[in-house]
C-alpha cells in the first residue's frame, strides 16, 4: 500500500455505530419527522369528511404527546430495517459491522421501551429482542458512513405487494396494479398513507425501489424522471377518489404522497413492486 | 340509551364492560363510544391459543362471555407508567378464528379494518359488536389505560393476554348485529372514481 492509500482511509469504530443505530430507532419510534407532521396539517385543510378530520386531528395530537412524552407513536414499533451505505475509504475497526447494528438494534429496542415484533416465521416463537434487523448494505464512494434506521410497521406491509408485469402492460398496467393494492388494502394499513412504488431491476430490486421510495421526503415529487412525477401525481389524485379517507372511515385523504423509483429492467419482465406505509412513516438518519 | 337518536345527537356514548345482550343490541354502525371496564388483550398468537383451547374442549384463561377483546400488543412499559403505547392491530388476521370465539359468547371486538364475511355472519347471529378503534395513536390512546395485568401465555412476550382497566376509550361502532358495516358505508360517499 503507498502512502496516498493508507491516507485516505478512514476508521470508524463499531461501538459509534451501536450507539448510532440506537440512537436512530429511539428517535424515529417517538418523534415524527417535520415533513409527516406539515403533511398531516395539509391534509387536515383538504380533509372534507368529519370523521376524518377528526381521525386527523387525533393522529397529529398523537405525534405531539409522543414528542413530548419520549413515547413510541405506535404499539408497533416495528421491524428494524436498516439502509447503510458504507464509503469505500471507510475501515471499520473493534469488531464486526453487521453484529454493530444488530447490537444496536437490541440497545434501542431493549433500553428505548420499544415493542419486540419479531418472531419465527413457522413456531411464531418471538426472538425476544427485534433482532435480527433487515439490513441493505451498500458500497459507495467516499470515507463516510452513512447510516437511515426505519422501524417498519407489520400492518401497512402485510398490504404491500409486488408482480411481474409483461411489458405489454406498460405504465397503465403499472398504474393499474397500484390503484389495485392500494383498494384492496382499504382501512387495514392505517391510511392516510404513503405509497412507494418500485419499478423494473428483479423482482427484488422493485421491492427494495419500493421500500427507498418511502424515504423520501413526504410529498417531494421524483426530481430526476418527468414521466414518473406525472404518474406520481395522477396516481396520488386517483387513490384519493377512491374514497377510503383517514382511518378507512372514508373522505379525501387517502394518501399524503406517491413515491416512485425506477430502473432498467429485462427485455422480458415490467417488475412492480408497491411498499404501503402507515401514516406513522418513521426514518431516521445519520451520517458517520 | 332507551332513545338511541337523542344518544347520539348528545355526543358520544359511554358504554361499560362487560357488554351486556342489551347494549349490544342497541349499538350502531357508526355510533362514536366511550368505554369504560375492563378489556383483554389478545392477538395473532393467542387467538390460535384460544381457539385450540376450544377445539380440545380446554378451559380458557378468560371467560368469553364477560370479555371484549383488544387486538393489541402494548409496547413495554416505561417506569412509571401504567403501560406502553398501546392501539389496534389488523384485525382480519384474527378472522379464521373469531366465529368460533363468538359461538363460546364473546360479544365485543376492538380492531381495525375490514371483517370476513364469516365474522359478519356471526355477529349477526350472536348479536356481538366490532368496534373500530384509530390505529397509530397509540402514544394517546395509551393515556385511556388505568391498569395493566398480565392474565395468560406470558411466554407470547407482547402478544401475551392482558387484562386492561380503561376509562372512556373512544371507539366507533363498524359492525352490528343488523348486518351492518360502518367501513362500507362510509367510503361508498367519499368515492368518486373507479379503477
Amino acid at each position: 500500500m503507498n502512502m496516498e492509500n493508507r491516507k485516505r482511509i478512514r476508521r470508524i469504530n463499531t461501538k459509534r455505530i451501536t450507539a448510532t443505530v440506537k440512537k436512530l430507532f429511539i428517535e424515529a419510534n417517538t418523534a415524527l419527522g417535520d415533513d409527516m407532521v406539515s403533511a398531516l396539517h395539509c391534509s387536515l385543510q383538504k380533509e372534507e369528511s368529519p370523521i376524518g378530520k377528526q381521525v386527523l386531528e387525533k393522529i397529529i395530537q398523537n405525534a405531539d404527546i409522543a414528542c413530548r412524552t419520549a413515547m413510541p407513536i405506535c404499539q408497533d414499533t416495528g421491524l428494524a430495517v436498516l439502509f447503510v451505505e458504507m464509503g469505500q475509504d471507510v475501515r471499520i475497526v473493534g469488531g464486526d459491522l453487521r453484529a454493530a447494528i444488530e447490537e444496536g438494534v437490541r440497545q434501542a429496542y431493549e433500553d428505548g421501551y420499544l415493542r419486540k415484533s419479531l418472531c419465527d416465521p413457522l413456531t411464531r416463537t418471538n426472538t425476544g429482542n427485534n433482532t435480527p434487523a433487515v439490513i441493505h448494505m451498500d458500497i459507495v464512494p467516499g470515507d463516510q458512513l452513512r447510516i437511515i434506521a426505519m422501524p417498519k410497521g407489520g400492518g401497512s406491509e402485510n398490504c404491500s405487494a409486488a408482480k411481474m408485469l409483461t411489458p405489454a402492460a406498460g405504465i397503465e398496467g403499472i398504474k393499474k396494479f397500484v390503484l389495485e393494492t392500494v383498494e384492496n388494502a382499504g382501512a387495514n394499513p392505517c391510511p392516510p398513507i404513503i405509497v412507494g412504488i418500485g419499478i423494473g431491476g428483479s423482482l427484488e430490486q422493485a421491492c427494495i425501489l419500493a421500500k427507498k421510495a418511502l424515504l423520501r421526503l413526504v410529498g417531494k415529487t421524483n426530481p430526476s424522471d418527468d414521466r414518473l412525477a406525472q404518474m406520481e401525481k395522477e396516481l396520488y389524485t386517483r387513490i384519493n377518489e377512491l374514497g377510503i379517507g383517514p382511518a378507512g372511515l372514508g373522505g379525501k385523504v387517502t394518501t399524503l404522497a406517491v413515491h416512485a423509483e425506477m430502473m432498467p429492467c429485462h427485455i422480458a419482465s415490467l417488475p412492480v413492486a408497491v411498499n404501503i406505509q402507515c401514516h406513522v412513516a418513521r426514518h431516521q438518519e445519520e451520517t458517520l | 340509551m332507551n332513545n338511541r337518536s337523542t344518544a347520539c345527537e348528545n355526543g358520544p356514548i359511554r358504554i361499560q364492560t362487560p357488554l351486556s345482550a342489551d347494549v349490544c343490541a342497541l349499538l350502531r354502525k357508526g355510533d362514536m363510544v366511550l368505554m369504560s371496564g375492563d378489556v383483554y388483550t389478545a392477538r395473532d398468537a393467542a387467538h390460535r391459543r384460544l381457539y385450540e383451547a376450544l377445539k380440545k374442549g380446554l378451559p380458557l384463561p378468560i371467560d368469553l362471555s364477560i370479555s371484549t377483546i383488544f387486538y393489541a400488543a402494548p409496547s413495554p412499559t416505561p417506569p412509571g407508567k401504567v403501560i406502553g403505547s398501546i392501539g389496534p392491530t389488523t384485525s382480519y388476521r384474527m378472522d379464521a378464528f373469531t366465529p368460533a370465539l363468538i359461538e363460546h359468547g364473546l360479544r365485543g371486538m376492538i380492531g381495525k379494518g375490514n371483517r370476513s364475511p364469516e365474522v359478519v355472519e356471526a355477529i349477526k347471529h350472536y348479536k356481538a359488536v366490532y368496534f373500530g378503534a384509530i390505529g397509530g395513536i397509540a402514544a394517546l390512546t395509551a393515556q385511556c389505560v388505568k391498569k395493566m395485568e398480565l392474565i395468560a401465555y406470558e411466554d407470547l412476550g407482547p402478544e401475551a393476554i392482558r387484562k386492561l382497566t380503561i376509562v372512556d376509550l373512544p371507539l366507533i361502532v363498524i359492525n352490528d348485529f343488523q348486518g351492518n358495516d360502518l367501513y362500507m358505508s362510509e367510503q361508498i360517499k367519499w368515492h368518486i372514481k373507479s379503477i
